[in-house]
C-alpha cells in the first residue's frame, strides 16, 4: 500500500510528503533514535510551555540534571523514586503485551503498600520477628493484595466484556479512600493522618545500613526494592520472551483471533495477567512502603507511580529490560520536580513525552520522504 | 435533610457529567475513542477559572475553556486519524497533558479569591411546578437549563438529521461513507474537536457554577472518567446519558451531605418523613467508604451496559478505536 496525502493535513503544506507503508524491519539503530528524537521534542516543547508560564526553561532542564545526577547521594535518591517505577513499569508492561489496558497499577500498588503494612500494623506478625521472615511475609502479603486488586477488573472483563479502563482506574480511587480509613479510624499515630513508623527489622536493607563495613554508602538510601526490581525486570522478560505463557500472552496481544483459533484460553490469560500485573505492582508498593516510607501514609504512596508506569512501559516499548534505564530517567525528573516551580512542571513533561512519542511511532511505521510539489508534477 | 435541595444540586452537579457524556458521545459515534477527558476538563476548568479572574467576565471564561479544552482534543485528533496512532494510549497521554499543562498555567490559581460566576435564576412558571419545579427550575446555573436544551437536541442530531447520519456513517462503516464522498478525516477530527469543546464546557461549569475554584486535580476528581464510563452504560444515546449523569450528580451530591445532620429528618417538597439518628454522623469513618460508592458504581453501572450489550447485541459504533486507512481491506 503506497499513498502520498494521507489526510487533508497533509495537502495544504507547500510541500508533498510521500508516504509509504514499512516493507521490512526498520534497521536496529532506528527504534532509540526515534525515542530519543521524541524525547528531546518534548523536552524543547516543554521549555515553550515553561517559557509562557514565566519560567526559565534551561536554567529549569540544568536544575532538574543537577538535582538528579550531579552526586553520589543525589543519584541514590533518584534510583530509590525509580525503584517503584520499576515495578510499575513492568506490571504496565506485561498487561500492555496482551493489548489488556490496565490502568489500575496506581491503585494496585496501594493495595500493595497497605497488605504490606497490614503485616506489621494488624499486626500478622510481632515487632520482634526476624527480618529473614518479615520481609518475605511482607513481599507475599504485598503481592497477593495487588494481585486481588488485579483480579476485580481481570474478572469483570474476562466474563462481563466490563471494559478494563474504566474498572482499573475506578479501583484507583476506591484503593485510596480504602487506605485512608485505615490510616484515620483504626491505625492512627495520635490523631495524624499516617500510621506508626514500621519497626526496623521491617524495613527493606538500605546501602547506608552497610555504612559500618563501608564508609562510602554512609547515608545512601537506595533499598533492597531496587534489587527486587532488576530480579523482576529479568523474571518478566525471561516470561515474555522465553516461556509458553509468554508467547501465548504476545500472540493474543498482536492477534486474538489467531490466538482464538490456536485454541488459547483468552479468558483465563486475562485474568492470569491482570493478576501477575497487579502483582508486580502490588510488589512495588510493597519495596516503597518497606524501604522508603516506613508507615502506611497516603500522600508519598498515591504519588502517581501507577500512571508514570504507563508513560515508562511505553518509552520502553514494552521491553522489561528497557523498563530499567527509563525508570530511572523519570525517577530523575520527579526528584528533581519536587523543587522547581511551577510544581506541575514535571507532570506536565511526561504527558508531552507521551504524546511525542505515539506521535512518533507513526515513523516506525511508515517512512516519509518530503518532495516538492512541482517535481511530483 | 431535604431531599429536595439534594436533587437540586445533584442536577447541577449532574450537568457537569451531561456536558462530558454527551460530547465523549458524539465523539465515540464517529469512531473515534477519546479518553483524555479528564485531562480537557482540567483543561476547561483552568481556563475558564483564569480567564474570568483576568477579565472579570465568566462568558470570556467559558469561551476560552472551549477553545482550549478544543485545541488540545486537536492533538488526538491528529495522533489517531492522521498519525493512525492507537486510541488507547493516545487518550491516555491527552489525560497526562492536561492535568500537566493545567497545573502548571494554573500555579497560584487556587489562591485568586472570588471571581465573577456565571449566573444562576429561577426559571418563571416552570418553577412553580410541584416537586419538579423545585428541583429542575429554581435557582439553577444557566449552565444548567443549557443542558436541558443540549439532550434533545443531541438526540434530534445524531437521530434525525442528515449531519447526524454522516456522522453514524463514519463510525459504523468508514469506507462507505468514504465512497459516499463524506470526508471521514474530515468528521473524525470536527466530532473530536465537539468533544474536546463540550468537556471544556464540563470544567467551566466546575470552576464558575458548580463548585467554584480551582482546586488542582481535584477539580474533577475523576469525573471525566466518570463520564466515559458512563458513555458505555448510556449505549451511545443521549438520552439514557441524560438519566445516567443527573442520577450520578444526586449520588455525589447525596455522599456530600449525608454525613451533615445529626438525625435524618426526609422531606420532599415540605413533606416531612422519616427520623432516626445518621449513622454517618456518629460513625464519621464510614465517610471513607461513602467515598467509594461514585467510582464503586461506574464499575457496577458498567456491568449493566456491558450485560445489556451482550443480550441486546447491540454495542459501541463497529468502526471505534479503529484508525481509517484509505483503501485499506476490512473496515
Amino acid at each position: 500500500m503506497s499513498q502520498s496525502a494521507a489526510s487533508p493535513f497533509f495537502k495544504r503544506l507547500p510541500f508533498a510528503l510521500r508516504i509509504e507503508a514499512r516493507v521490512e524491519e526498520p534497521p536496529g539503530w532506528y527504534p532509540l533514535t526515534i525515542s530519543l528524537g521524541a524525547i528531546l521534542l518534548a523536552l524543547i516543547l516543554g521549555g515553550i510551555v515553561i517559557a509562557l508560564a514565566g519560567g526559565d526553561p534551561i536554567r529549569s532542564y540544568l536544575h532538574i540534571a543537577n538535582a538528579s545526577f550531579g552526586n553520589v547521594g543525589v543519584f541514590s535518591d533518584t534510583l530509590v523514586k525509580a525503584t517503584p517505577l520499576i515495578m510499575t513499569g513492568l506490571a504496565c508492561s506485561v498487561a500492555f503485551r496482551m493489548k489488556l489496558w490496565n490502568i489500575g497499577a496506581e491503585g494496585q500498588f496501594i493495595m500493595g503498600a497497605f497488605g504490606a503494612s497490614a503485616v506489621v500494623l494488624a499486626p500478622l506478625l510481632p515487632a520482634e520477628t526476624s527480618p529473614w521472615v518479615f520481609i518475605p511475609v511482607m513481599l507475599l502479603a504485598g503481592m497477593v493484595a495487588g494481585a486481588l486488586w488485579g483480579f476485580i477488573p481481570g474478572f469483570l472483563k474476562a466474563t462481563l466484556r466490563v471494559n478494563e479502563i474504566i474498572s482499573s482506574l475506578m479501583l484507583n480511587y476506591i484503593a485510596v479512600a480504602w487506605i485512608n480509613f485505615w490510616i484515620f479510624a483504626v491505625w492512627t499515630e495520635g490523631g495524624f493522618q499516617m500510621s506508626p513508623q514500621f519497626p526496623k527489622n521491617a524495613w527493606l536493607p538500605r546501602l547506608t545500613d552497610l555504612a559500618a563495613r563501608f564508609p562510602f554508602f554512609a547515608g545512601l538510601t537506595t533499598h533492597l526494592g531496587l534489587l527486587f526490581g532488576i530480579l523482576l525486570a529479568v523474571l518478566v522478560w525471561f516470561v515474555l520472551y522465553r516461556s509458553r505463557w509468554g508467547y501465548e500472552i504476545r500472540l493474543i496481544g498482536d492477534n486474538p483471533q489467531a490466538a482464538r483459533y490456536a485454541g488459547l484460553n483468552i479468558t483465563a490469560n486475562t485474568i492470569l495477567v491482570m493478576m501477575f500485573s497487579g502483582a508486580l505492582a502490588g510488589i512495588g508498593g510493597m519495596s516503597e512502603v518497606t524501604g522508603m516510607v516506613h508507615r502506611l501514609q497516603t500522600a508519598p504512596l498515591a504519588a502517581g507511580y501507577g500512571f508514570t508506569g504507563i508513560i515508562v512501559a511505553w518509552l520502553a516499548k514494552l521491553n522489561p529490560l528497557a523498563v530499567m534505564p527509563v525508570s530511572i530517567l523519570f525517577g530523575a525528573l520527579i526528584l528533581a520536580g519536587r523543587e522547581i516551580q511551577p510544581s506541575g512542571i514535571p507532570k506536565m513533561i511526561q504527558g508531552i513525552i507521551l504524546v511525542c512519542l505515539i506521535a512518533s511511532d507513526f515513523l516506525m511505521r511508515y517512512r516519509v520522504y518530503l518532495v516538492r510539489k512541482n517535481q511530483e508534477a | 435533610m431535604d431531599f429536595t435541595i439534594i436533587l437540586q444540586a445533584g442536577v447541577a452537579s449532574g450537568t457537569v457529567l451531561l456536558f462530558a457524556t454527551l460530547g465523549e458521545i458524539l465523539t465515540e459515534r464517529s469512531g473515534v475513542l477519546n479518553l483524555g477527558v479528564e485531562g480537557m476538563m482540567l483543561i476547561g476548568a483552568m481556563f475558564a477559572f483564569k480567564v474570568t479572574n483576568a477579565s472579570g467576565n465568566p462568558w470570556l471564561g467559558v469561551l476560552a475553556a472551549i477553545l482550549m479544552a478544543g485545541l488540545l482534543s486537536q492533538i488526538h485528533a491528529f495522533i489517531t486519524v492522521t498519525l493512525q496512532a492507537d486510541q488507547v494510549v493516545s487518550g491516555l497521554s491527552l489525560t497526562f497533558l492536561g492535568t500537566g499543562i493545567s497545573l502548571v498555567l494554573g500555579e497560584g490559581l487556587s489562591k485568586a479569591g472570588t471571581v465573577a460566576l456565571l449566573p444562576a435564576f429561577s426559571f418563571p412558571l416552570l418553577s412553580q411546578i410541584p416537586i419538579l419545579g423545585p428541583i429542575f427550575f429554581t435557582e439553577q446555573s444557566i449552565m444548567v437549563y443549557l443542558g436541558y436544551v443540549l439532550i434533545p437536541l443531541a438526540w434530534f442530531y445524531i437521530n434525525r438529521t442528515r449531519p447526524g447520519m454522516h456522522l453514524r456513517a463514519v463510525g459504523e462503516y468508514p469506507a462507505a461513507a468514504d465512497a459516499l464522498g463524506i470526508n471521514v478525516f474530515r468528521l473524525r477530527y470536527f466530532y473530536v474537536f465537539v468533544g474536546g469543546a463540550l468537556a471544556g464546557l464540563a470544567g467551566a461549569t466546575i470552576s464558575l457554577a458548580i463548585s467554584p475554584g480551582w482546586f488542582s486535580e481535584l477539580t474533577t476528581a475523576g469525573m471525566g472518567w466518570i463520564a466515559v464510563g458512563l458513555v458505555i452504560f448510556a449505549q451511545w444515546d443521549p438520552l439514557r446519558a441524560a438519566f445516567g449523569s443527573y442520577a450520578f450528580g444526586a449520588l455525589r451530591r447525596l455522599i456530600l451531605d449525608i454525613q451533615g445532620p445529626t438525625v435524618f429528618v426526609g422531606a420532599i417538597g415540605g413533606f416531612k418523613f422519616l427520623e432516626m439518628r445518621n449513622p454517618f454522623y456518629y460513625n464519621p469513618y464510614w465517610g471513607f467508604f461513602l467515598q467509594m460508592l461514585p467510582y464503586a458504581f461506574t464499575i457496577i453501572v458498567l456491568v449493566i451496559g456491558s450485560r445489556e450489550a451482550m443480550r441486546k447485541r447491540l454495542g459501541a459504533p463497529a468502526a471505534l478505536g479503529n484508525p481509517y486507512i484509505r483503501g485499506a481491506r476490512g473496515l
